[in-house]
């Protein structure tokens, strides 16, 4: 229920454009300051090793964790991703992330900022326990002000519940 | 629009008898809980003509309606406008009215008033000052009884002509109604525009009529939820300026701003008290969202009032500042409760269903404006006790009611379906007369001042 094929749709045809291929990255020593300064995210090489690019491409859509409605509870799905998460971070361990915490719409705004913030920390804690440090992470709420889905339908309003990793690049 | 024809039409059906005061909406609120207002039983209403300003000589001003006559012809439209807008009244501008010279502004020709069937007549003047200034008079009289009710004037710079038809208009409202003014008032909120996914939100301050309308900040970081100082010196808001939620105090004469407190964690929901010596405000940490309440000329101590579990947050001060009324999910969801102004006393008063939001305590005191939340989002009322629930409002989403200074009017914004469009919208306490205000592009979080000082 909670990984969201559009989603993952949408990150594949990214990456059909940007890389040409599906093929993870085969770097030998994962050393992303030389990657950074050496060789720009060429499309035909795939992402930067240890890049935001990277994360998302590893992740496939396991970047983002959705929640229920007025909901903060780390689910069963929400565990798988948020494990695929702390590996790749693992890999890194210099790399910092910011957990951005969002809504639907069909609630107040003050509230749905505090909301927002709940959700995004219920990730870190969660982070927290598979051994990331909490103070590689930072949290933020858009409450519902950032919305993933347009649409007014519970469908959009599942895909927009949702807390975000983003790596700080 | 529909709600307004109803309410003229209304209007042309009612008794044309004199009415010495406008029916106490408050106590014709009372009856029965949670339903909406339809009894148009207790309407009342009265005809008044607002012809065109006279003036002395017509000479050129610096307002921006013109010369000294045009000038008498708009401020006599805004008047119109601002008696149109509350369901009590049923004036007539001037544009439909004969023009009275000057030396009738204090002889009204009462008999020509009452053939036309005019309760009420409000007469002015403009007169051009040598320093550049301009003087407006007001005057109301009752036809009927071929008497002069009020009076008042004021000398003002040009640019500032609006606020003698606001002035002018709050007069004629209190000295009928028996309510107090609230016209001579400033709005501030979000002006929003761009796609759903990426709204552009600028803080915005305008006139009670949503003229005068200017632009505080240039949208590069996301604005939220403004509230006026009580003198009208300092806006309080939610601004991502450094990346995070955080709380600032925004001066609209210089647009200068400061951070109302430093903190590592997001800060929401800023609120003056009714003095203007405290703000209350809402802190996130690990989770957890408190209320707190600090000096509001800095570097003083934080004060924490809730400590609950769960989220506490948008508190808002009952008018002699004793009690605060707040939301909180302590029990689950969303509950609008009450404490005192130290934090003791924390009690739940909403047991109706569904959930409520945003609480704004009515400048009267007599009740408590709020969201709730049942599938849709509606705006609606209580007394602070929590009974006589009454829905101002039956839409999609209508949220965070905001008071006129007066407590009869209430300020809201409203979502579109589907493309999350949002617009600011007005209505009375009784629910009669709904409207939306002009803005220029879309606007959301209105936030009502006190009467101008």
């Amino acid at each position: 229920m909670k990984t969201n094929p559009a989603l993952i749709a949408l990150l594949a045809a990214g990456l059909a454009v940007s890389a040409c291929s599906k093929k993870p990255p085969k770097v030998l020593p994962p050393d992303p300051g030389a990657a950074v300064s050496t060789e720009t995210p060429a499309s035909s090489q795939g992402p930067v090793p240890g890049s935001q690019a990277d994360f998302a491409a590893t992740l496939m859509g396991q970047d983002t964790i959705l929640f229920d409605t007025d909901k903060y509870n780390i689910d069963s799905a929400d565990q798988t991703a948020l494990a695929a998460q702390a590996q790749w971070l693992a890999k890194y361990p210099a790399k910092r992330i910011t957990l951005e915490g969002h809504c639907d719409e069909r609630g107040t705004r003050e509230y749905n900022l505090a909301l927002g913030e709940r959700r995004a920390n219920a990730a870190k804690n969660y982070l927290a326990t598979l051994g990331v440090d909490p103070m590689r992470i930072a949290t933020i709420s858009y409450g519902k002000e950032r919305p993933a889905a347009l649409g007014s339908d519970e469908a959009s309003w599942a895909r927009n519940r949702r807390a975000v990793t983003v790596t700080i690049d | 629009m529909n709600t307004m024809s109803l309410a003229l039409a209304l209007a042309l059906t009612a008794q044309p008898a004199f009415t010495q005061s406008a029916p106490d909406a408050a106590t014709a609120q009372t009856a029965e809980p949670a339903i909406d207002v339809t009894d148009d039983s207790d309407w009342q209403n009265q005809t008044i003509a607002i012809p065109s300003f006279a003036t002395n000589a017509d000479v050129p001003t610096q307002a921006s309606a013109g010369s000294t006559s045009a000038l008498g012809f708009a401020l006599a439209g805004v008047i119109t406008a601002d008696l149109q807008n509350n369901g009590l009244f049923k004036p007539t501008g001037p544009a439909a009215l004969p023009r009275p010279a000057l030396p009738q502004i204090q002889a009204p020709e009462y008999n020509n008033w009452g053939a036309r069937g005019t309760d009420m007549l409000i007469q002015g003047y403009v007169r051009a000052e040598a320093g550049g200034q301009v003087t407006i008079g007001c005057y109301l009289y009752d036809v009927a009884l071929k008497q002069q009710l009020a009076k008042a004037g004021w000398t003002l710079a040009p640019g500032d002509w609006r606020r003698a038809a606001h002035k002018c208009a709050d007069l004629v409202y209190s000295r009928l109604s028996g309510e107090s003014p609230f016209f001579d008032s400033k709005i501030a909120y979000i002006a929003e525009v761009g796609p759903k996914d990426r709204r552009l939100k600028r803080l915005a301050i305008m006139d009670s009529d949503g003229q005068n309308h200017e632009f505080l900040t240039t949208g590069q970081t996301t604005a939220l939820t403004p509230r006026w100082s009580p003198d009208y010196k300092s806006i309080l808001y939610l601004s991502y300026f450094n990346g995070q939620p955080r709380i600032y105090i925004l001066d609209p004469a210089t647009k200068s701003q400061r951070l109302l407190l430093s903190a590592k964690n997001p800060l929401f929901a800023p609120r003056w008290s009714p003095d203007g010596k405290w703000v209350l405000y809402s802190m996130a940490s690990a989770g957890n969202t408190d209320i707190y309440k600090i000096p509001a000329a800095g570097g003083g101590t934080a004060i924490k009032l809730t400590d609950s579990p769960g989220i506490d947050i948008g508190g808002s001060f009952s008018p002699d500042g004793s009690r605060i009324v707040f939301e909180s999910d302590r029990s689950g969801s969303q509950q609008i409760y009450v404490m005192n102004a130290d934090g003791s006393g924390q009690k739940r008063i909403s047991f109706f269903g569904g959930r409520g939001a945003t609480p704004e305590w009515s400048p009267r005191g007599d009740q408590i404006a709020f969201t709730h939340i049942v599938g849709n989002l509606r705006v609606a009322t209580m007394d602070p006790q929590g009974g006589s629930l009454r829905y101002l409002t039956d839409s999609w989403q209508d949220e965070a009611p905001t008071w006129a200074p007066n407590g009869r009017v209430i300020q809201f914004f409203r979502t579109a379906k589907s493309t999350g469009r949002t617009s600011v919208w007005q209505v009375d306490l009784t629910g009669r007369t709904l409207r939306k205000l002009d803005t220029p592009v879309d606007g959301s979080d209105p936030a009502w001042g006190a009467l101008r000082p």
